[in-house]
């Protein structure tokens, strides 16, 4: 942790503890390459900031925390040192001169130039009259669930071109969702929300869930959240079928509802433009945001929890931070945007009335601003289709598009993460290999409670009760210096007056006595650390994130 | 234009002609999400697991003796061989295995109070009738002569072999070094603290630092002798008697005494001011202590019929063992491997407890293995979390125990009140707080 090399990388102007000649010692090019190595592991695999055992002062806590940081930061070099391991990489779309472009690309054109295996994952299910059509893919990417309005569901394995059951429920269908595997999905039918499995056989109806129009799932919960007309957000656990909260949104019937993958918050728009998130342990949205002039029509989060897209009814796409929950950039589109959606790669795809139009580069997290993107990626569509619901393949490079006339798979190179993990969520997961991991989600399912805005909360130790119990319990404790704990003599701004500025004047008087001398001695010091922090920490957040490094102390 | 779009042959995820799929990894933790809350999920997970399989008692040697075992000793050389002593002065060896009676002598009139294993696989035994009796119950029948007879001016109390030469010391009111080697009964030394003439309760023979004894005496003092100098090194006074006193096999300095006052002290031979450690939660004398093998854990035995288990760093037990029919247990001793714990109680039984009590012995898969390693680790990580600390913590104790634990905690907080009290109402200063680490030294001598 501590090291020459990691001092000598800095500038001169930062003060540091070690000697002028340390700091002179020019880096040979092994411990460069190393000290690279090690900023570019912690910069995909570290988990936050390193503690810096010398501000310890118990003994054997300090060396713990020191063999700790010593094991994290071989696993951390570990890690990246597996990438070998990795077996693909990504697609890509490139022009090859500055004539080309690549939202001109069509998919007849990308299925010419990909290998035949890829070219057949894209394909057209032709269903008129029973649409419009949503769409959801299986968090494996294997199973695809069709819903018709009208009341047509299908569900199948889509590289087999097999069907797995279909169902004419000769009702209206607003949305429908798989559950934690391709065995079960939800169907939000007229009245009521049922749960079916794979064969189509209903298992569960939920009357508790009624005229719901969006749902979502969360998988590692075992959650289904539903809201609908009336504006209500309910809460299932579907591993005990029993209710886990439901309550009024107030905020009249819903437009859009989305999951964030980071946290498991939900995004709920409405007819006002505004978005809230919401978590099953508060009554009222953590956050709301202002999003659109007009109603949200589609939200979308990226993996990684740092960006929103929204789409509403004033022809407006949103690029929102929500670390910040300032909005990055907007764009322009010529129809209000039905449906949005992220990629594993942070590719963007929004359907707008009978288009879609494919994103990439709107954000990125190791940029310092993001600018704005002045021409699509790719485009699809134009044929008098209109789209209802875009979905990306996870796993593949395929972006599912659903419309009054069927589902399209569509091939957008560069799309998705190439890389899974099979002992997270496998695509080519056999039977013995789906149970056993449904057994182990099931043990492993997080509670309600830990939903929270971050959710790496879990197992942090409550410090402020330990140093108050601390505080109590210690009958011997010292009382504290009394010239420490003296008011520093505050500057004097503020209104003006005649008996403020004799006070001024007569505070300013040139006797330096104890206390002033340990004052001001405090100060500089306090000064001196807050400085050296805030510069450690805009060099540990990078550029993107350096602007909110602590500043004062 | 250059297009490239994600494929996967079927042999990246399955090679070719094989049955077994591949589970390729990827560490990024995008792909990972909610890892903390995760990993906290396992731990608890974890933790129940153990205490459902926390199944500590695994059975008792032979049919026991007639009358109560005093005294346990354990050949630190061999396995599977156990040797108990009771209060009708039988002595009895044992393997482990079978967990069969291998040897029995009826060599005492008395209470047997002190056995040991010499590096001949012998074993001597010392008892109230003032004799000390050396058996060979490898090469001898059941109730033959005794090899050798010591006899001595009063009780003996305790014996202790040194850790290579054919040496042993035993205790009355002084204790006399023998050697085995010599044909003569008589000493070759004798050490005592110039003026004190109490009995000596128990004795050990530090195994590291050889030369180096430790005594605890019915004056409550504890005493540590040089042999080098044949002269006692130092005393310690405690507030109460101690019953046993045992030698950490690691760090040669450190010692642990089982009190009177129903805790176990940790010493560093060279401060005796002040107790490494105290190790409370027995609710009546503690009768005997010892460390494990790996000098990292200590298993007590107390007048409160039940057996604890300390971390040797913590300062409450780690784990209780009791059953309904132990009474009172007068010895408890490690096995030689770590691996179970053995306790003699009033009731004439021996019982065998595993050391960690939901582990279990045999043979692992490497998966199993992992798993458990795994597991161990979340459980430490996250082991400050409430409701995690309350699974782990959370025991079975008898009736009568945890009243006396109750009522021991108020008395406990009264006289901490009234302590309080006074020293609110007594000029500042006068009455300083003692460490509860030196609150029980009443005096040190040099």
């Amino acid at each position: 942790m501590e090291s020459g090399v990691e001092i000598v990388t800095r500038k001169p102007s930062i003060p540091s503890g070690k000697s002028f000649e340390a700091r002179q010692k020019p880096l040979d090019p092994e411990a460069a390459a190393l000290k690279k190595r090690e900023t570019s592991a912690h910069q995909t695999y570290g988990r936050g900031r390193k503690i810096a055992p010398k501000s310890i002062k118990d003994k054997k806590l300090r060396s713990n925390l020191k063999l700790l940081e010593s094991k994290y930061k071989d696993a951390v070099l570990k890690a990246h040192d597996a990438e070998i391991l990795l077996e693909h990489e990504s697609g890509f779309l490139e022009p090859e001169n500055e004539v080309e472009r690549t939202y001109k690309v069509r998919q007849d054109e990308v299925k010419e130039s990909v290998a035949v295996e890829t070219a057949k994952k894209g394909f057209e299910l032709r269903l008129e009259g029973l649409g419009p059509y949503v769409c959801d893919y299986t968090r494996n990417g294997k199973g695809l669930l069709l819903a018709g309005r009208k009341g047509h569901v299908a569900t199948m394995d889509w590289r087999d071109g097999r069907l797995g059951c279909e169902l004419q429920l000769a009702e209206t269908v607003r949305c429908a969702k798989w559950l934690h595997s391709e065995q079960f999905f939800a169907v939000a039918q007229k009245k009521y929300t049922y749960i079916y499995d794979h064969a189509g056989v209903e298992i569960h109806c939920l009357r508790k869930h009624i005229e719901v129009t969006h749902m979502e799932f969360l998988p590692h919960h075992f959650l289904l959240a539903t809201v609908g007309n009336a504006g209500y957000l309910k809460y299932t656990d579907t591993s005990t079928g029993a209710m886990v909260i439901e309550m009024p949104t107030k905020i009249g019937s819903p437009t859009a509802l989305a999951q964030s993958p980071y946290n498991a918050i939900l995004h709920l728009g409405n007819q006002q433009g505004t978005v809230g998130l919401w978590s099953p342990n508060s009554t009222e949205p953590l956050v709301k945001l202002q999003a659109h002039r007009g109603p949200v029509r589609a939200i979308s989060i990226d993996r990684e929890g740092r960006y929103m897209c929204t789409a509403g009814q004033d022809l407006k796409m949103g690029v929102w931070d929500i670390r910040m929950y300032r909005e990055v950039n907007n764009y322009f589109l010529r129809q209000p945007g039905s449906s949005v959606a992220i990629s594993d790669r942070n590719l963007v795809g929004v359907g707008w009335g009978t288009q879609a139009s494919v994103w990439k580069g709107l954000f990125d997290k190791h940029r310092d601003d993001q600018e704005k993107v002045q021409s699509p990626y790719m485009g699809y569509g134009g044929e008098g289709r209109r789209i209802e619901s875009l979905r990306w393949c996870p796993f593949e490079d395929l972006l599912g598009v659903s419309h009054d006339q069927g589902f399209s798979s569509i091939i957008v190179p560069g799309a998705g993460e190439p890389n899974f993990d099979a002992l997270e969520i496998n695509p080519y997961e056999n039977t013995k290999q789906r149970q056993e991991a449904e057994v182990r989600a099931l043990l492993n399912k997080l509670q309600p409670e830990m939903i929270s805005l971050n959710p790496d909360y879990v197992g942090n130790l409550d410090l402020a009760s330990a140093a108050e119990r601390k505080k109590e319990a210690d009958l011997d404790r010292k009382p504290e210096d009394p010239l420490l704990m003296a008011k520093e003599k505050n500057r004097g701004r503020g209104k003006n007056s005649s008996l403020r500025k004799f006070m001024r004047k007569k505070g300013k008087r040139n006797i330096i006595d104890e206390q002033k001398v340990r004052v001001e001695e405090l100060k500089t010091e306090r000064q001196k650390r807050a400085k050296t922090k805030s510069k450690k920490q805009e060099q540990e957040l990078g550029p993107a994130l350096s602007r909110f490094a602590k500043k004062g102390p | 234009m250059k297009i490239k779009a994600l494929t996967r042959p079927t042999s990246s995820h399955q090679a070719p002609g094989s049955s077994a799929a591949r589970q390729p990894r990827n560490l990024d933790p995008a792909l990972h999400p909610f890892e903390r809350a995760r990993e906290y999920s396992r731990a608890l997970n974890a933790t129940k697991i153990e205490r459902m399989f926390a199944k500590p008692f695994v059975g008792d040697l032979g049919k026991g003796h007639v009358d109560g075992v005093y005294v346990m000793s354990k050949d630190p050389e061999r396995l599977d061989v156990f040797a108990s002593g009771s209060g009708d002065g039988v002595v009895k060896t044992w393997d482990l295995t079978s967990r069969e009676e291998t040897f029995k002598a009826d060599g005492h009139e008395g209470i047997v109070k002190g056995l040991c294993w010499t590096k001949d696989q012998r074993l001597l035994s010392c008892a109230s009738d003032k004799t000390i009796k050396l058996f060979d119950p490898a090469n001898t029948n059941s109730r033959s002569v005794p090899l050798a007879t010591y006899l001595g001016n009063t009780a003996f109390t305790g014996i202790s072999h040194h850790r290579s030469l054919p040496n042993f010391a035993a205790s009355s009111s002084a204790i006399s070094i023998y050697d085995l080697s010599r044909s003569s009964s008589t000493p070759l030394q004798t050490l005592h603290w110039p003026n004190s003439t109490d009995t000596i309760n128990a004795l050990s023979w530090n195994q590291i630092e050889t030369s180096v004894l430790a005594s605890c005496a019915t004056d409550r003092s504890i005493i540590l002798y040089d042999l080098r100098t044949s002269s006692p090194l130092s005393k310690v006074t405690l507030a109460l008697a101690s019953n046993a006193i045992a030698w950490n096999p690691m760090e040669a300095f450190n010692f642990a005494v089982a009190s009177e006052d129903h805790n176990i002290y940790m010493f560093d031979m060279r401060k005796l001011k002040r107790a490494l450690n105290v190790y409370k939660d027995h609710v009546a004398a503690v009768m005997d202590v010892e460390f494990s093998p790996t000098g990292q854990e200590l298993v007590s035995a107390s007048y409160d019929k039940t057996i604890r288990l300390w971390d040797r760093a913590g300062g409450h037990s780690r784990d209780i063992y009791h059953t309904k029919r132990m009474q009172r247990v007068f010895s408890c001793k490690f096995t030689p491997d770590a691996k179970y714990v053995l306790s003699g109680s009033d009731d004439g039984n021996i019982r065998i407890w595993r050391a960690n009590a939901s582990e279990r012995s045999g043979v692992r898969s490497a998966r199993q293995r992992q798993k458990l390693e795994y597991d161990n680790a979340l459980k430490d990580r996250y082991a400050h979390m409430p409701e995690i600390r309350r699974i782990k913590r959370h025991r079975h104790v008898p009736k009568a125990v945890k009243k006396a634990g109750e009522i021991k905690g108020e008395e406990l907080a009264a006289i901490k009140r009234r302590r309080e009290n006074e020293r609110k109402h007594s000029k500042k200063g006068s009455v300083p707080r003692r460490s509860e680490r030196e609150k029980m030294v009443l005096a040190t001598e040099q």
